[in-house]
């Protein structure tokens, strides 16, 4: 999947800066250029404040008198209704058919660093399958003294463990390599995940197989209808790849894999084979379409780099976003998450200015490797332009690139391991856009 | 047998506990033994050295009318690539440029690839449904496309790896980290702001409102054939990827809105259909579009529908009893 040719979207109408202003935030993209509004020192807008006085103090309303739902109207529990748009999105041009795409987290809208499983991105390349738990093994041969099938059962009696990972697909990013181009945090950077998986580490599955000292590398194979596979070095494989059959204490979504998933921490997402059905353990990688044709970064001289696997330091701020315009002047908190395939956030800096100057945010426990961190900075805003950027580092000193670095090393058709510094542009009416800096 | 061993012991036998013996070199004993006969059915990939190709050969010249009725649909008759598929030919020499186009010619480093991808999972929507001759023809012929062998050169098991990619010396080792590391600038880094981009002049952001995943609303489901319903729900699956039941919403195959009654080749805004189809004179009633799913090529000879068919009979009841409900 890559960066598209844009097939253009009916533009959103011009708008007033009151009235782009009264927006909610989930109408943001729908309002157009405001030209030459400015917030009133402290004000909150009345549209954005809400509500039908007749339930506000002193009045006491209906939901405080009569009796609400029933323990049984909703057997497993959703959203509240007026969460409801906060969903998954997808951009409809970006691939040929709704079965082999993905869709974006609403990073814009989450708290911590958990995302909850209804709202994951998904990629798929053969569309999600629904696979009874009693129809799917898990067969793993090759270089081991005892090629074994399992079955989900079995591998819930090996010992369990819980661990909390990001999961970043390579493409995140993807479309902003040669400038600004969408314009909303969701879709700049919605290709992650973040959730506690419970499972059973793949060493001790290849172990109770006998895994032969020759084997130095695997394959996984999923059981979706595009069979897709990867080739992973043995050594990350007895570092921490994991089997996961839960995710955020109940058992994988559909769309995560269901039943049964690899992880494999810190690397791409390509690698992290959902509906795990296979693992094949060789001396040799296999080269096959996933990591040759497609998760290799081509570089400006025309060669690419293969085997890209870990996703580098990267950061981004979820609020104030394009999502999230400004609502007042005065004392605010920017809120956003940052993430290192290679371990922990040691730091994330924020910038008001483009890049010129730097101050560094407060970090939200837990810090965790390999796992997004949640990161806040208290500032003040007057009412003018304000550039916004943020920029991680990670406990082995890696430096999250601008984008002229990147461009640099790379070129602009790499396509994937876009982890580039994000420059939201906050203008004097309050909106909040994507914009790339020279 | 010390004594707190043989308390242990007892005490398990009391409580009814059987200790599990694992097999030899087994700490847990879960799992069981894999056949040869299990793994071969689904050890199916294929190495650049060859390891896993299976016996079997084909050639270009062989896989052409294979292509044609497998593969156009999506790819193109001359792999030139119908909408965002990907195409198939082409690109040779622009991995440098402003525009790469990364085809099996221009960049795919091994043949092997092409032929362990194609039997795994293509065509869209109906993977493993090749036999092996059928994969190693349509291999043959999408390396032919890219003139990487010749039109009757015969791909099998020894030809196959030998096969030079043009691009094989394409790909490096992965060097990163290629950008600053250790104690960035905190003061004064840059120069003046200027912006030279902005996503919102672009303009290629999705509305609010167009939420993905969301079934379009589809008429009920009468209640004496909900269970077959259900069922075709499920096997629409199968088509889902070609065809869309929304009116006028033309992907690789037409829309199959309102099909039922229609005259063949004839959605309106669809320009795609196969001559054969085109000039088949037939109409879309239920009897026609079951012989259609039984097996296309077969009641449509030249139809470029990549699907191979539906073998259960109970499978097209289904999907037809779904398909006259949803279609409306």
């Amino acid at each position: 999947m890559g960066p598209g040719r844009p097939k253009p979207f009916r533009r959103p109408p011009a708008s007033g800066s009151d009235q782009a202003l009264a927006l909610s935030r989930r109408r943001f993209l729908g309002a157009g250029a405001a030209a030459g509004g400015v917030l009133a020192a402290g004000a909150l807008p009345a549209a954005l404040a809400g509500g039908n006085p007749r339930n506000l103090p002193p009045n006491v309303p209906a939901w405080s008198r009569y009796l609400g739902a029933d323990v049984d109207a909703h057997p497993y529990g959703m959203p509240s209704p007026h969460e409801k748009d906060v969903v998954r999105r997808s951009v409809e041009w970006l691939t040929a058919t709704r079965e082999s795409s993905i869709n974006f987290t609403p990073l814009y809208a989450l708290d911590g660093i958990v995302v909850p499983n209804g709202l994951c991105f998904e990629r798929h390349h053969g569309g999600a399958p629904e696979i009874p738990p009693e129809d799917h093994r898990l067969m793993v041969h090759g270089l081991v003294a005892r090629p074994l099938l399992f079955t989900v059962e079995d591998l819930m009696s090996f010992p369990p463990e819980s661990r909390f990972y990001f999961l970043e697909c390579a493409a995140n990013g993807g479309m902003e390599w040669r400038g600004a181009q969408l314009n909303g945090c969701q879709y700049t950077h919605g290709m992650v995940h973040c959730v506690q998986y419970t499972g059973v580490p793949l060493k001790t599955v290849l172990e109770e197989c006998g895994l032969k000292t020759h084997g130095k590398w695997l394959l996984a194979e999923g059981a979706d209808a595009a069979a897709m596979t990867r080739s992973i070095p043995i050594d990350k494989a007895l570092e921490d790849c994991f089997l996961a059959y839960s995710m955020n204490g109940e058992r994988l979504r559909t769309e995560q894999g269901y039943p049964l998933r690899l992880l494999v921490p810190g690397w791409e997402g390509n690698m992290w084979v959902k509906w795990l059905r296979r693992i094949e353990v060789g001396d040799k990688p296999w080269y096959h379409r996933e990591e040759t044709s497609k998760y290799t970064d081509l570089l400006e001289n025309g060669k690419a780099r293969e085997f890209t696997w870990v996703m580098d330091a990267k950061s981004v701020i979820t609020s104030p976003s394009p999502e999230v315009p400004m609502r007042r002047k005065g004392h605010q908190v920017l809120k956003g998450l940052a993430w290192s395939g290679r371990g922990a956030i040691r730091r994330v800096d924020v910038s008001l200015d483009g890049g010129r100057n730097w101050t560094t945010a407060r970090l939200d426990e837990p810090v965790l490797p390999k796992c997004l961190t949640r990161f806040y900075l208290e500032w003040n805003w007057n009412g003018e332009k304000v550039y916004l950027q943020s920029r991680a580092m990670d406990e082995f000193g890696y430096v999250q690139p601008q984008f002229a670095e990147l461009h640099k090393a790379r070129g602009v058709n790499s396509i994937y391991h876009n982890n580039g510094i994000q420059t939201w542009l906050i203008n004097p009416t309050g909106e909040v856009e994507n914009v790339r800096l020279g | 047998m010390c004594a707190w061993a043989e308390r242990a012991a007892a005490a398990a036998l009391a409580l009814g506990v059987a200790l599990a013996a694992p097999a030899a070199g087994q700490r847990y004993g879960l799992g069981t033994p894999a056949t040869a006969e299990q793994i071969a059915g689904w050890d199916i990939d294929v190495r650049p050295d060859g390891a896993g190709l299976p016996p079997g050969r084909g050639t270009a010249a062989e896989g052409e009318a294979l292509y044609m009725k497998r593969c156009a649909s999506c790819h193109g008759e001359f792999g030139e690539a119908r909408g965002r598929y990907p195409a198939l030919m082409g690109g040779r020499g622009t991995l440098a440029s402003e525009d790469p186009v990364k085809t099996v010619g221009s960049y795919w480093p091994y043949a092997t690839t092409v032929f362990d991808y194609v039997r795994r999972a293509m065509p869209f929507g109906h993977a493993q449904s090749l036999s092996d001759d059928e994969a190693y023809a349509i291999t043959a012929y999408v390396l032919n496309l890219s003139e990487v062998v010749g039109y009757e050169d015969v791909m099998d098991a020894k030809t196959l790896p030998a096969v030079k990619m043009p691009n094989r010396g394409g790909f490096v080792a992965d060097d990163r980290p290629d950008t600053l590391l250790g104690e960035p600038c905190m003061r004064e880094c840059r120069g003046a702001v200027k912006v030279i981009g902005k996503a919102r002049i672009i303009d290629v952001t999705p509305e609010t409102q167009a939420t993905s995943g969301g079934e379009p609303a589809r008429s009920p489901v009468a209640a004496g054939a909900a269970a077959d319903a259900a069922r075709g729900k499920a096997l629409w699956q199968q088509c889902a990827a070609c065809h869309s039941l929304e009116p006028g919403e033309h992907r690789v195959g037409p829309s199959l809105h309102a099909v039922l009654g229609r005259k063949a080749a004839a959605a309106d805004g669809f320009d795609r259909y196969s001559r054969a189809l085109a000039s088949a004179e037939l109409v879309w009633n239920e009897e026609n579009l079951a012989k259609f799913l039984r097996s296309p090529q077969d009641f449509i000879a030249g139809t470029t529908m990549p699907y191979a068919g539906m073998g259960d009979e109970a499978d097209i009841r289904a999907l037809l009893t779904w398909l006259r409900q949803a279609s409306q």
